[in-house]
């Protein structure tokens, strides 16, 4: 049972998040993942995306990490998602769904995917010494408030992610003003 | 089971935050059917005000001035047949209505009726309601594309591109309403919707008055981007009837379309109480900083008995009126009794005022009272946006398209973003 488990239970009130619920999610997220790549027609699959989306955000609140939870539904599952299917809608499903949809590269999708889960096993089973041994207690009624601390600094100190956050705006604003150039030929 | 019951009793928690699950499960059904029950009445009031509007008389033949008219048309949606065109996507029809009607639902767990009238105080409070619903626009968009019919297509692209560009300006008059709760000494802002009323009260300001007019011209924009998100006129574009018959539920009938309805009229509902949150404060009475003497607490705990004893009397007076031929005789006497039920509302709330105003301020009586305070001006405000709703709709035309756009990109989001700005700027320079 971890630490913020146990500070719950002290305080009297009973842990929501049990391995029910995890398991559950998990689950979800997975069946639906699978979904996302099996399903024929287009929309079926960006509505199975919208699931493991909405799952993965479960995951996060389960973590005692709302914040992150909340943008993840707010620009994953209701901005990014809206906007696959808008384009989605707009295409033949009838045709597309009769077409061959995949060229034969499935050996090499199959090696990669192994290859991936290898490098996932091996990075739990040897790097077993780099995870913290057990959870951090994190205040999960602050959780926003830490984030931006993190983000931005505390009382004139600069935040340890100030400026990898800054730069990551900067490169979405080199995306933005690439796709008005590629639309627009005069400006 | 009943140590928990009684235990949550004069708690001044959410039940959310006292962990108490029973409680919890029993505000969830009290909203439910809270706000089931407002979307049948709201049924009758637009049916009632739109026509007063344009000079008809509405419903009537259905009981007493038409007030039985909304059971009959929910009986006529659940007895009318459900059809599923042939070539539609039988499932994602199936399910769009469900998509709509949870996302519009989920989001009253964090709407504060009172600092302790709420299912649960999340830290992301704003954040969820946003989020969630905004959700609700698949909803829309999976129908129209499930119906495989040309006008719901239609409306479905028109709506998800519609919610799309007012989110932006939406989410920004949002963040500089956020900004204004960290004006306090630890300058720590709050995303919690119970937090930013409470800001609101320590900061003894609405915001929308607050660095006036940036809060108020902050408001207004989101009160334009609210109807937009909704989906109600003059942004009504996705069901557009002189375009495109129903818009995006045009192939549903019976049920299903009702489960529409009752989302919009949700969501309509949802959007409003964010509004009131974050500017109008909230459950707050009036002046609660300025004329805060018990007798005062007293005079405005009077006010939701009173509200009932009006409404009583137009009632009454609605029997008196009456034509005395024999034919109205039935819905007299139905009226008299509507006008009896009202009064006793009123009679019982009054009861509740005056002995909570004998008695000490921490029995539970007086709490009670308090909770009822809280909820009838959290109520109240809502529904002034409520019936502001139905006005949009019979005063304003609908917005072509490609206005809509550049109402949405060129004049809201510009706005919004410079009072973003200058919110900040002159928080800074105050603290």
């Amino acid at each position: 049972m971890n630490p913020a488990m146990n500070s719950a239970l002290n305080s009297g009130m009973a842990p929501v998040a049990t391995p029910w619920f995890f398991y559950a999610l998990a689950g979800l997220a997975v069946a639906s993942g699978v979904a996302v790549i099996t399903r024929r027609n287009a929309v079926h699959s960006a509505l199975a995306l919208i699931v493991t989306l909405l799952s993965v955000a479960g995951l996060y609140l389960m973590l005692y990490a709302p914040f992150v939870a909340g943008v993840q539904i707010i620009v994953y599952a209701g901005g990014i998602m809206v906007l696959f299917l808008f384009v989605i809608m707009l295409v033949n499903i009838e045709r597309s769904s009769k077409d061959r949809q995949f060229n034969r590269m499935w050996p090499v999708g199959l090696a990669a995917a192994c290859a991936l889960l290898a490098l996932f096993t091996s990075v739990i089973v040897k790097g077993k010494a780099l995870f913290p041994d057990r959870m951090i207690p994190l205040a999960e009624g602050s959780n926003t408030q830490e984030i931006a601390k993190a983000l931005y600094g505390d009382a004139g100190r600069m935040g340890e992610y100030t400026f990898a956050f800054e730069i990551a705006s900067l490169l979405l604003l080199v995306a933005i003003l690439g796709a008005v150039i590629m639309t627009k030929k005069k400006i | 089971m009943l140590t928990s019951f009684m235990s949550y009793l004069g708690s001044t928690l959410t039940p959310g935050s006292a962990g108490n699950q029973l409680w919890a499960l029993i505000y969830v059904l009290i909203i439910f059917a809270g706000v089931s029950v407002t979307v049948i009445c709201m049924n009758w009031l637009e049916r009632k005000a739109l026509a007063h509007f344009q000079v008809r008389l509405g419903p009537m033949r259905v009981g007493p001035h038409g007030l039985l008219q909304p059971i009959a048309d929910a009986l006529k949606l659940m007895l009318k047949e459900d059809i599923i065109p042939a070539e539609a996507d039988q499932f994602v029809f199936w399910v769009a209505p469900l998509i709509g009607l949870l996302a519009a639902f989920t989001v009253y767990t964090v709407i504060p009726f009172g600092p302790s009238q709420a299912v649960s105080d999340m830290n992301i409070g704003i954040l969820f309601m946003l989020g969630v619903s905004s959700l609700g626009v698949l909803g829309i968009v999976v129908a129209g594309w499930a119906s495989n019919s040309h006008y719901p297509l239609i409306g479905a692209l028109r709506s998800s591109a519609q919610m799309v560009s007012y989110e932006v300006a939406m989410g920004l008059a949002v963040v500089s309403a956020i900004l204004m709760t960290s004006m306090n000494v630890s300058g720590t802002g709050t995303l919690s919707m119970i937090g930013i009323v409470q800001a609101q009260q320590q900061q003894g300001i609405w915001f929308i008055f607050k660095f006036f007019p940036l809060g108020f011209i902050a408001f207004a924009i989101f009160a334009v981007a609210m109807v937009a998100e909704v989906n109600r006129a003059p942004f009504d574009l996705a069901e557009a009837e002189s375009e495109l018959t129903a818009g995006f539920h045009t192939e549903y009938s019976g049920l299903r379309w009702s489960l529409f309805m009752l989302a919009e009229y949700a969501a309509m509902i949802a959007v409003s109480a964010i509004a009131v949150t974050l500017w109008l404060g909230g459950w707050m009475r009036p002046f609660p900083n300025l004329l805060h003497a018990t007798a005062w607490d007293f005079i405005f705990s009077l006010f939701p008995g009173l509200t009932f004893g009006c409404l009583a009397a137009i009632a009454f007076i609605g029997t008196v009126r009456m034509p005395s031929h024999s034919f109205f005789k039935i819905q007299r006497i139905g009226l008299a009794a509507f006008a009896a039920l009202l009064g006793f509302i009123a009679l019982f709330l009054l009861l509740i005022a005056v002995v909570a105003g004998l008695s000490a301020d921490t029995s539970l009586v007086a709490r009670f009272n308090q909770g009822i305070g809280y909820v009838y001006w959290f109520v109240l405000k809502v529904a002034v946006f409520m019936y502001l709703f139905i006005w949009y709709r019979a005063t304003w035309p609908r917005y072509r398209f490609d206005q809509l756009m550049r109402v949405g990109w060129k004049v809201l989001l510009p706005i919004s973003l410079g009072v973003l700005i200058l919110t900040a700027v002159v928080g800074v320079i105050v603290s």
